[in-house]
Order: C-alpha cells, then structure tokens, then sequence
C-alpha cells in the first residue's frame, strides 16, 4: 500500500478483510430493489452549507434520502459526511459556532424553519454514532430510555423492550440478563443495542455514522443484515469508509470530495455524484468517482 | 521495524553494558534525594503528631469522652455537646451547601454559555473564592446574620451559613470536574434520542457523575468538619452544658471544644483535648475513607 493510498483510505482501523476495495464487488451483488428514478425524498437537503465559525465544511449540497431506502454517504475523511449527517437531524446544533444554510425538508418541512423544535426533530430522525455509547445502565433501561424521556404512550414497557430487542437482532443473547449492565456486552453487541435504542422510539429515518468502523468482520455483517431488516420499516442513511459495505447494503450511494480553495487552503466537502450505488460503483459519470472507488485519488 | 532488524545485523555501536545509568549522574541523584527527603519530613511530621497525640490522649478516650458534658473537673468532663453541635453544624451545612453547590455546577457546566463574559467572570471568582481564608467567610455570616437582626449569632443555621459559604466554591469545583469526566458521548446520545438537554441532565449525566461529586463533596465537607476560626468569629462557646436540639439552639463543636480545653493550664484538660483530638482525627480519616471507597467503587469504564 502505498503512501496516497493511506491517506484515501483512513478505515485502517477498519476490518481488513473490508478494506481497501480495488474493485466493485459485483459478484456479490445484491438484487436491486430500487429503480433509477428520483427517491420519494423522506429527508431532502436543498442546497445545504455548514459553516464551523467562518469555515465552510461542506458547500452546496442538494441531496434526497428515499424512502424506506439505503443511502451510503462516501468519499475521502474530512470531506464534510459526519457534518452533513449532523446537519440532518439538527445535532449540529451542539456544536459550538455550527452554522446551517438552505434548507433540510422533512417530508417537505424544513426542520431549520421557525419554530421547530430540535428535540422533535430528533426524536423523529435518531442517530446512531460511530463508537458504541450505551448508557451506564441496565440493558432494558437503555432501550426503554427513549421512550421514556419521550413520554410514548406504551402500554407495556417489558413488550415494547422484547420487540425492540429482537427487530435488533439481539433478543436471543440478552434475554436472559436484561437487568445487568450493557457495558458487559461486546462491542458489536453494545452497537446493536444503540440501535435497538434509537428504533424504540419508533423514528422514521436513522442516521448512521461509520457504525461498524469499531467493530469486526463478523460484527459488521450482522449490523449489514440488521440495516438491510430494518430497510423495511426506517429510511436509513450511512456514512462509511467501507465502499464494499456501502456496495453491499445502499440502494444509493453519495460521493463527497473536498474542494481545496487555493488562496486559503480550506477545505470544502462538496457533493459529486450521487445515484443508484451499482452506477457509482460500476459506472460512475464523474471521473473523480471513479478515482475514489478505485482507489486512484487525486 | 526494519530499523530494529538492521540494528541487529550490522550493529553500528554496541549498546555500553558497564552497569552506568545515566540516571544516576550527580544531578539526577541530588535531585532525586531531595525529593525523597520532603516526602520523608512531611510524613515524620505527621506520625510524631498523630503519636505524640496518641500518647498524651489515648487514656481518655473512653466512653466519657461520648456521654459528659464539659466539667470544671477533668475527670468527669466530656466533649458529648461538641459532637453532637458538630454533627448538627455539619449536617445542616451538607444540606445546604450539596444542593446549591451541584446545582450551579450544572448550571455553570451544561447549560450555560461559556462564551459570556459573566459566566467566565463568575468562573474565575469560583476558583478564587476557594482560595480565601475561613475566617473571612465567618465575618461574611456575622454580617449576613446581623442584617437580618440576629442577636445571638452562636446557633447552628449561623456555623452552618459559614461553612456553607467556604465550602461552595470546593464543591462547585468538584462537581463541575465530575461532570467534565461524562463522555460527550453519552449526553449526545440521550440527546438523539429526543431527551431534553435537562432530561439528559438528569438521567444521565448527574448519575454518571455521582461518584465524582460524592468524593469531592465528602472531601469538602471533612474540612469544614475541622474548621474553628469561623465559628469562633460568630460566637462559639467553649462551655456548652446542653445538647444542641435544633437550628436556632447554641452549640459548640469538636475543634473549638479542643481549643478550649488546650487553653485550660490543668494537665488533664490537655490529654481530654488530646483525645477529642484522635477522635476529631479518627472521623476525618474515616471520611477521607469513604470518598476514596466510594471512588473505587464507581469508578466506570464508558
Ligand atoms: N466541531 C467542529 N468544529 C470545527 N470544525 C469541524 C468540526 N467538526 C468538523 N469540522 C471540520 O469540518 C470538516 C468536515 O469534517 P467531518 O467530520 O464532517 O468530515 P468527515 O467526512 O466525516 O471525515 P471522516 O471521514 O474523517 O469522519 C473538517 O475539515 C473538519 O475539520
Ligand atoms: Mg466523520
């Protein structure tokens, strides 16, 4: 691997077995289920800017999230994905000199609009982080967390709690020690369980930022087939490093760069391309595109 | 890597196996027994004292110690109001200074602006009131008391104002260090799942942070615990032959009873003061004790 390579491909602490795809792994192509027409957008972002105090982040972004859809946010590290994925919810609004301009619809209303509560945003738009951050409590009390603060109306809480934990994929190995504490989990498991929280309180789109990139092979695969399960229910949107990841499970898939301003140096992410993840991987229109999946950057 | 295998093939320059360190030039060692020497005088100052106080006391630590009251006669002399006052001036200042001091923390660590120039304003004076003698604080409750036109300022809710007053600062400062220690994580994860930034507060943060703020308030109050010069100032008698029964009753507690007696010329009164000296020294550990249990046993993998 060399030098240029590393910096490209910052998921060094990802799996090896995930990193460093040269090509598009078509042979394990999943069927596509979404057709080349515009998504039905859940969460549209319209012509979107962030600004961390007078430093641009990302620049002009205008994206639709489809419903009930997969979409992969990918390109180089510091090209804006976690910022934008912060923008769609209003977690940026916890960030010290954060600014967001243009609009995020949510099924056409701009959750930056007057009067929006953030907290409703997000209660409707969860999140789940890159590094696994279950609460110093209880395994059910972490699932029944949200509800609870929410103030959902749930006629049983044990219920609610088994039907979470198994749309997770994790009944079977927590049902015998709900009450003990989550931190006695394993990581792919304590990163099940921060899904298993956001989806109790029944959200309709999840925000996922590199959610495996702590994780193992075989961790990894199991959150893959918990998202392509929940695909069903949530709209979902990803970031990743991992392109065989965003191959396998994104009916769509963005590409970001950072543009790089010659007289100050910044660094702004823009959007290059964004359309069905078998064009971007197989087809890409921008060259860029190309470079970037086939681990040719520059 | 690389470097260590060519290192090992061609060796430029044998590592030297003379036994020399060169932690041991002249500097290094000067250095190193000084060191060793301050930590050496601190500790031998503090076992003579705790010996010397043991000897001279260790005879009347009995159980009149606990059940009399303060005599003219030595032997049948007690510290039993001045526990009892401590007890009582110390509890009521745990009541008001914990509730207070947690809450400008939170306020000052999670939900203020730390921008503004008044909240670093009041940040800095946080850290600069820790720092001021005791007895200032005791003239600061006889003026408070005399505004509100109490003549008698030796009562329990007097004490307890002033050492209230000199322990907010240490247990602001702690609580706002315990909450500092919460991952970001944690409160943003409560915060994605539509809590509202005092629910997180509430539900997560403080609880997370609770073994911090219990050590630094145990530690907080074992020095007002120990304190005589602000209550001197309100009043405090050495000679108390009641029980101390409420907020409003007089009182005396532990360290100004050992003034008192240490004061007297009689023998005895020294070694009564000596030995209400281990106990007052007895409880302080037991507290240092139980912060350090306490720390121990939450501290929390995140
Ligand atoms: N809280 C912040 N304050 C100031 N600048 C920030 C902040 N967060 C991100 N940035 C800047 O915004 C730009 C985009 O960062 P962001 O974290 O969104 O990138 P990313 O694409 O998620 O990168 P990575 O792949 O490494 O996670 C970077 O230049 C970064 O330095
Ligand atoms: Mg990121």
């Amino acid at each position: 691997m060399n030098p240029t390579d590393r910096t490209l491909e910052p998921s060094v602490k990802e799996a090896p077995a995930h990193a460093a795809p040269t090509t598009a792994p078509s042979a394990r192509w999943r069927e596509e289920r979404v057709t080349k027409d515009a998504p039905t957008p859940v969460l549209e972002c319209v012509d979107v800017d962030v600004r961390y105090g007078g430093f641009v982040a990302v620049r002009d972004v205008s994206l639709p999230f489809g419903h009930n859809e997969i979409t992969a946010l990918i390109g180089p590290s510091g090209c804006g994905k976690s910022t934008i994925l912060r923008s769609l919810n209003r977690m940026n609004d916890l960030v010290d000199g954060a600014r967001v301009d243009g609009k995020v619809q949510y099924w056409g209303q701009d959750i930056y609009g007057p009067g929006v509560d953030p907290i409703e945003v997000r209660r409707r738009i969860g999140m789940v982080f890159q590094k696994p951050n279950p609460f110093p409590k209880s395994i059910y009390d972490n699932v029944a967390y949200g509800p609870r603060v929410t103030g959902m109306d749930v006629d049983s809480m044990d219920d609610l709690v088994e039907q979470t934990l198994r749309r997770a994929a994790l009944w079977d190995e927590v049902k015998d020690k709900l009450k003990q504490s989550a931190y006695g989990l394993s990581g792919g498991q304590q990163q099940r369980l921060c899904i298993a929280r956001t989806i109790a309180v029944e959200p309709d789109v999840i925000l996922m930022d590199e959610p495996c990139s702590a994780l193992d092979p075989i961790a990894t695969l199991r959150i893959e087939e918990l998202m392509v399960e929940l695909r069903d229910r949530y709209t979902i949107v990803i970031v990743t490093h991992n392109m065989q990841q965003a191959a396998r499970i994104a009916d769509r898939t963005a590409f970001f760069t950072a543009d790089v301003d010659e007289t100050s140096g910044d660094r702004t992410g823009v959007l290059v391309e964004f359309d069905l993840t078998s064009k971007i991987f197989e087809n890409p229109s921008d060259s860029r595109t190309e470079d970037y999946i086939t681990g040719r950057f520059g | 890597m690389t470097t260590t295998t060519t290192t090992t093939t061609t060796p430029h320059q044998r590592l030297a196996t003379d036994g020399r360190s060169r932690e041991r030039n002249p500097r290094s060692v000067i250095f190193l027994v000084a060191l060793w020497l301050s930590l050496f005088i601190a500790l031998l100052t503090l076992l003579t004292l705790i010996v010397s106080t043991f000897i001279d006391g260790a005879g009347r630590l009995d159980s009149r110690l606990f059940t009399e009251f303060p005599s003219s006669r030595p032997q049948q002399a007690g510290a039993r109001p001045a526990i009892l006052g401590s007890l009582w001036v110390i509890g009521t200042t745990a009541v008001l200074a914990i509730p207070l001091g947690i809450a400008a923390a939170v306020h000052l660590e999670e939900f203020a602006d730390r921008h503004s120039r008044f909240n670093r304003f009041v940040e800095v004076n946080i850290q600069n009131l820790a720092a001021i003698p005791s007895i200032i604080y005791g003239m600061l409750a006889v003026g408070f008391l005399g505004l509100l036109g109490v003549a008698n300022k030796n009562i329990v809710i007097g004490g307890a104002v002033a050492l209230a007053l000199l322990i907010l600062p240490v247990v602001i400062i702690s609580t706002r260090e315990a909450l500092r220690a919460v991952p970001r994580e944690l409160r943003q994860g409560s915060l994605a799942l539509g809590a509202t930034g005092l629910q997180t507060t509430w539900r997560i943060t403080l609880p997370a942070a609770i073994p911090g703020i219990s050590t630094g308030t145990i530690l907080a109050l074992s020095r007002a615990l120990g304190e005589a010069a602000p209550l001197l100032l309100l009043g405090a008698l050495v000679f108390v032959s009641f029980d101390p029964n409420g907020l409003l009753s007089g009182f005396t507690t532990m360290p100004i009873q050992i003034f008192g007696w240490t004061n007297n010329p009689q023998a005895e009164f020294r070694e009564l003061a000596a030995a209400a000296s281990l106990l007052l020294v007895g409880i302080l550990l037991a507290m240092n004790a139980l912060a350090i249990v306490i720390r121990n046993r939450y501290q929390r993998r995140w």
